[in-house]
């Protein structure tokens, strides 16, 4: 079996509202001088492992980029398990 | 003039906006499944305000991809007129038919008031009942509505007039104060380059009869209903740039 995992995370450059208030609520843990929070998604896919790999591969890719994530905002992680 | 609403699951301004072209404007319209292959004959498609598939992934990911936005998208490459409302505008940006993407608002909040938005360009089909410069009022009602462009999409936008609408205050000015999501530029409403797409955050169809407290929603419908159709199929349509 495939195991798929898309790490999706707001790009550097945009400003994440999310992440601001994680940065702020750190400091109620003591934790003050924090930079930067980030707060993104991670999406597991698991299928069959049957098929051409470097085409599975090479799908889960086009799927990561062009729907998972949304590039003009986001950047992405694929990590494939299962492969052979 | 023959208007299509599509509907998608989680769609909920979709009967407003067909109560406005059918009753108020006295035009043809009818409501377009999500899972249609195809359009039906229209002059005009709308994309309505919602919460389509529950704004799982994104607002508007899931929507951009269903069966109807493939014949939406190459209608539109043909220059078929398609307005995007809210999350209408949502979905155009994630099916690439618009530039951008919209973020959550950048103070977590979920802004339901009205706004006054400055018209920034009425050279355009969609704001051409309007003045440039005239300062309208619409209600907004969204959590994701911060637009955001990269420098060069921005001034793309800037230069070639795709900028429809501002967030203002009540002169007209642009502030920080009057800007409710944190939209880059101020900005609630754009087009494309050609002129024959554009999406809003604002909801006009919440303003088009004098008991909603503003009727400046109408005329943006009214803009578009005044459309000559004869237009050749792929034909773009002439605009000129605002300065």
């Amino acid at each position: 079996m495939i195991r798929a995992r898309v790490l999706i995370l707001p790009k550097r450059t945009v400003f994440d509202p999310q992440g601001e208030a994680v940065r702020h609520a750190l400091g109620h843990f003591g934790l003050a001088a924090v930079d930067r929070v980030r707060v993104g998604k991670e999406i597991e896919i698991e299928m069959p492992g049957e098929g051409d790999p470097t085409e599975i591969r090479s799908r889960l890719e086009t799927i990561a980029r062009d729907f998972l994530s949304n590039p003009v905002v986001e950047e992405f992680e694929l990590h494939i398990e299962g492969v052979p | 003039m023959r208007w299509g609403v599509v509907v998608f699951p989680g769609s909920n301004c979709d009967r407003d906006c067909l109560f406005v072209m059918q009753k108020v404007l006295g035009q043809e319209a009818i409501a377009i499944w999500h899972e249609e292959q195809d359009l039906p004959p229209v002059d005009a498609v709308v994309l309505p305000g919602g919460f389509s598939y529950g704004d799982y992934l994104r607002s508007g990911a899931i929507a951009a991809f269903s069966p109807i936005m493939g014949a939406v998208g190459r209608a539109a490459r043909s220059g078929l007129l398609v307005l995007g409302i809210c999350n209408g505008f949502q979905i155009l940006c994630e099916a690439g038919l618009l530039p951008g993407a919209l973020l959550t608002n950048a103070d977590g909040l979920f802004h339901c008031h009205p706004a006054h938005l400055r018209v920034e360009n009425n050279c355009c089909l969609f704001t051409r009942s309007f003045a440039s410069g005239e300062v309208v009022q619409m209600p907004i009602a969204h959590g994701q509505g911060r637009y955001y462009a990269d420098a060069s999409t921005l001034d793309r936008l800037e230069r070639s007039g795709s900028i429809l609408f501002r967030y203002c205050d009540v002169h007209g000015e642009r502030t920080r104060e009057a800007n409710p999501n944190g939209s880059v530029a101020n900005i609630a409403g754009i087009c494309n380059e050609e002129g024959n797409v554009a999406g809003l955050m604002p909801h006009p169809e919440r303003a088009c009869e004098p008991l909603l407290a503003s009727t400046d929603g109408l005329r943006l419908f009214r803009s578009l209903a005044s459309t000559p159709l004869e237009a050749e199929p792929g034909a773009t349509y002439a605009r000129s740039a605002a300065g």
